[in-house]
């Protein structure tokens, strides 16, 4: 299946889908040593997002989370790209600053969690 | 959005790295936000200053955008997260100074002016009616659209950097008119004698309104009177707004330069002692103060004057820190109320505030004349608080 988004920052990508129901906050939420989510209670709390595809309504917290997805992307830890509902400013300047894909205006409700989901500029296809 | 062949030099390329990145975050951010074109800006204030917030993360990125990244307009810097000279004093630990130089060395490199002030309109960064800048720090962004008429959206650290490497930004938001609009009328009907209470204001107004634009009429003090709000008194009620939910602009009926510009709105709600009295009582934890602090925002020259005036030479019994800029301090300086203050046991910081110096465990208390401050204190440095008035709080570092 193929869905297509708007592009806030183009580039191609493949990885595992990982779906959050809840907003992320890069800054405090996640540790970017390892790319895992640290927020108590989040829906993904323990989970890593590095190399994955993740899914997310939106993103939320500091502008300085942007600064948090740097460094993830140098360190390898960050996702392969980002899908999101609505994009927010601090995904968006962070997916630029690190390089990674992202895509936003689209439906994630056709992406299972585990689903190998290739990202090619607003084009995204899911399944194999 | 509509992009012209400079714009486009900068996205292939041709500035070099920092700017095609920088070029880059300004297209997302147009089209995240619709805007149509980009416009030039006349200045930019760059937040993500202090290494507590910005960690190895900031510092990295900075260090990389400073190989060939520069400055296309005066671009101003908020507070670090240290006095860049007296951080001995402070208790900074000499690895966080290190960090924190390399940062603002960083900037500086970029050709940004190391001001390190979130009161950049008394440190030579002061826009005219009508300009559009791109400022970060929203007390700043909040007052230049309020209080000086200026148009800027309340960008993050990266987006006001990148405007500033590319000397434009998206048009949207605060820069059109629309949304500069007043959507409710607040009649305050209770005198507000202190920028405590116009911080108080803004807990209220984030309260009743949240996230619309209030226009206020102050109906408990005639205008001109004695009683009309000094710039401080703007400062306060800028810093709280959008602290506690409101917007980054607001309108003071026969006081800010936009407020007679748009229609009244209909919409109305009041304002009166009760309403002020529970703000007060919200940023009240009941703890004896270890430290006073005065200055959030950057405390200006007629505030240090005051500082110095209530002391009265006697010496303090509780820490007291009076935070400003660098250039506000060497004015004051000057006047001799630096040395007054630091006579009587206070410390005059600059470059730094309570916000962004890393201040958790140091002190479990505080009491401020800032809504803002109460925030922030509350927040990452897990401190009790209380708002009180200048006066009450010199008193108290009086004992």
């Amino acid at each position: 299946m193929i869905v297509r988004g708007r592009v806030i920052r183009g580039g191609e990508a493949r990885g595992v889908a990982l779906v959050s129901s809840a907003a992320i906050s890069f800054y405090g939420g996640v540790d970017p040593d390892t790319g895992k989510v640290i927020e108590k209670g989040h829906p993904l709390e323990g989970r890593s997002l590095a190399g994955r595809v993740l899914v997310m309504p939106t993103g939320k917290g500091s502008t300085v989370g942007s600064y948090v997805l740097y460094r993830m992307a140098k360190q390898g830890t960050a996702p392969a790209a980002i899908l999101c509902g609505t994009c927010d400013t601090v995904v968006a300047v962070g997916a630029i600053l690190g390089d990674i894909p992202c895509v936003d205006r689209l439906d994630p409700s056709g992406i299972g969690d585990g689903v190998v989901v290739s990202v090619r500029g607003e084009e995204v296809v899911i399944g194999e | 959005m509509h992009l012209d062949d400079d714009a486009r030099r900068l996205l292939d390329g041709a500035g070099g790295d920092a700017a095609r990145k920088s070029m880059e975050i300004l297209v997302a951010l147009g089209t995240i936000y619709d805007a149509g074109r980009l416009i030039p800006v006349r200045s930019a204030q760059i937040s993500g200053v202090s290494y507590a917030n910005l960690g190895d993360a900031g510092l990295e990125l900075l260090e990389d955008w400073a190989r060939d990244g520069r400055v296309a307009c005066p671009s101003t810097l908020n507070p670090a997260g240290m006095d860049l000279v007296a951080w001995r004093a402070m208790g900074i630990p000499q690895e966080f100074a290190d960090r924190q130089l390399r940062i603002v060395r960083a900037y500086e490199r970029m050709g940004v002016v190391p001001s390190c002030t979130c009161t950049p309109y008394f440190a030579g960064n002061r826009p005219a009616p009508g300009e559009h800048v791109a400022w970060s720090e929203s007390s700043a962004v909040t007052f230049a659209n309020s209080v000086l008429g200026a148009r800027t959206n309340r960008e993050g650290g990266p987006s006001a950097l990148a405007a500033a490497l590319c000397g434009r930004t998206p048009e949207y938001g605060l820069h059109l008119d629309e949304p500069r609009a007043p959507q409710v009328l607040v009649r305050v009907e209770t005198v507000l004698p202190s920028a405590a209470h116009w911080g108080a204001l803004g807990v209220a107004l984030g309260r009743l309104a949240p996230g619309r634009v209030p226009l206020v009429e102050l109906r408990g003090e005639a205008p001109g009177s004695a009683g009309a709000p000094a710039e401080e008194h703007l400062m306060a009620l800028a810093a709280a707004l959008p602290t506690f939910g409101g917007p980054s602009i607001f309108h003071v009926a026969g006081v800010t330069p936009e407020a007679g510009r748009y229609p009244r709105p209909a919409d109305g709600a009041a304002v009166g002692p009760r309403e002020i009295d529970e703000a007060f009582a919200s940023l009240d934890d009941g703890a004896e103060p270890e430290l006073v602090f005065v200055g959030c925002p950057h405390a200006s020259l007629p505030t240090l004057r005051r500082v110095a005036g209530l002391l009265g030479g006697r010496p303090v019994r509780r820490t007291l820190w009076v935070a400003t800029s660098r250039a506000v301090r060497e004015q004051a300086a000057r006047e001799g109320l630096v040395a007054a203050i630091e006579a009587s046991g206070g410390l005059v910081v600059a470059d730094t505030c309570f916000v962004v110096a890393p201040l958790a465990g140091r002190f479990r208390s505080a009491v401020t004349d800032s809504a803002k401050g109460c925030f922030y204190a509350r927040g990452p440095n897990a401190m009790k608080v209380r708002l009180a008035t200048l006066e009450e709080c010199v008193e108290a570092a009086l004992g």
